[in-house]
């Protein structure tokens, strides 16, 4: 990472967060942020195009937090760091079956519906699949996962997925819904829990 | 479906808690069973482990799972899966490799088996036996599947070690 990201990140004692505006991913991590009340420094990059961004993140996907001089990416990793390091307003509950459902539920979304969603399956194959055949793909995946949360979910009646509480479930639930609506076209109406 | 309306396997039962999802399952069975614990203290390391863990599940294994594959082979033609599915490995153990390249340990991120262990170990097999993954490019990686292959716990988990694997008679 470049001395100047880790010196700045120490000297203001403020986490840099790389984020691309669309990205879910970068979605999920600016809410547990914003949930925990972390004064943090936004920054926009596309590692497809900023040169300079393999030097803080060798990795070079984003999210990615710094921290001093410390670099996470992956939103699963960063919200699970945020957790230790941030543990106003937690994320995960501490009874095991609630929380592993949380991890189940956040799992889902970032190994089963956005990988598959994301602009690297789209975008690879764009020349031989035409674009309804790459959104029936997309909304295929999303339905999918959508179904199978709805399953978990079934017969809750809290205000919030797995409690009255906002968890890690909703973090990851809140952008992958809202990506599904406004990219995808997703009829919510199949996935009443969610909605 | 009962057990896991993903229709995907694993699936842990647990007394009265039904959990699916490896990574939900990992770090449910950290809490439940402390002993042997698979994450450090220390924040950074405990992170990086987790990191590692994601890109695997996230990043590679789902791009590389069964039914994209056969959508794959079925769009753009028999045989143009194994190209995909290398370009998905290569990006993950790229970037994995960069993030333990110089771990002086025994294993990804020091000399005790941690979680990044744990979710590397089976990618890096399935790279190697079932998409002739070329591991000199990732010369950490290829030297912790040497520790893999001969760790009993890993030894004893390995695909053709259970019972439901074709017998080879």
């Amino acid at each position: 990472m470049r001395k100047e990201e880790a010196a700045m990140s120490a000297a203001t004692g403020k986490p840099i967060l790389y984020s691309k505006w669309f990205s879910s991913c970068s979605h999920r991590v600016r809410i547990a942020l914003n949930l925990k009340g972390v004064d943090f420094e936004y920054r926009a990059t596309n590692p497809m195009t900023d040169p300079d961004y393999e030097k803080i993140n060798p990795v070079k996907f984003v999210p990615a937090l710094v921290d001093g001089d410390f670099v996470v990416s992956d939103s699963f990793a960063i919200i699970l760091y945020m957790e230790d390091k941030y543990p106003q307003c937690p994320l995960l509950p501490r009874d095991l079956k609630k929380k592993a459902l949380n991890l189940q539920i956040a799992s889902i979304v970032c190994s089963s519906i956005q990988p598959l969603q994301s602009h690297a399956v789209i975008g690879s194959y764009l020349g031989t699949m035409d674009t309804n055949e790459s959104l029936q793909m997309v909304q295929h995946y999303i339905d999918k996962g959508f179904r199978a949360i709805e399953t978990l979910l079934e017969g809750c009646d809290s205000k919030y997925a797995t409690g009255d509480e906002v968890q890690m479930a909703d973090v990851f639930l809140a952008p992958q819904i809202h990506a599904g609506v406004t990219r995808f076209q997703i009829d919510m109406v199949c996935n009443v829990t969610l909605f | 479906m009962k057990l896991n309306p993903m229709k995907f396997v694993p699936a842990l039962v647990d007394g009265d808690a039904v959990i699916g999802d490896s990574y939900a399952i990992a770090l449910y069975l950290e809490d439940k069973y402390p002993q042997r614990p698979l994450l450090p203290q220390d924040l950074k390391k405990k992170a990086l482990n987790i990191q590692i863990a994601s890109i695997v599940c996230s990043g590679i294994q789902p791009l590389h799972n069964l039914t994209l594959v056969r959508f794959i082979e079925q769009k753009v033609g028999t045989g143009e899966s194994i190209p995909w599915v290398q370009q998905q490995i290569d990006r993950g153990f790229t970037a994995v490799e960069n993030m333990i390249k110089g771990c002086a340990g025994k294993f990804a991120m020091g000399d005790e088996v941690q979680l990044a262990d744990v979710f590397l170990a089976p990618q890096i097999f399935a790279a190697v036996t079932r998409y002739q993954t070329d591991m000199s490019n990732y010369p950490t990686l290829a030297r912790l599947h040497g520790q893999y292959m001969t760790h009993p716990a890993f030894e004893a988990a390995l695909p053709d070690r259970q019972p439901d694997a074709p017998s080879s008679g």
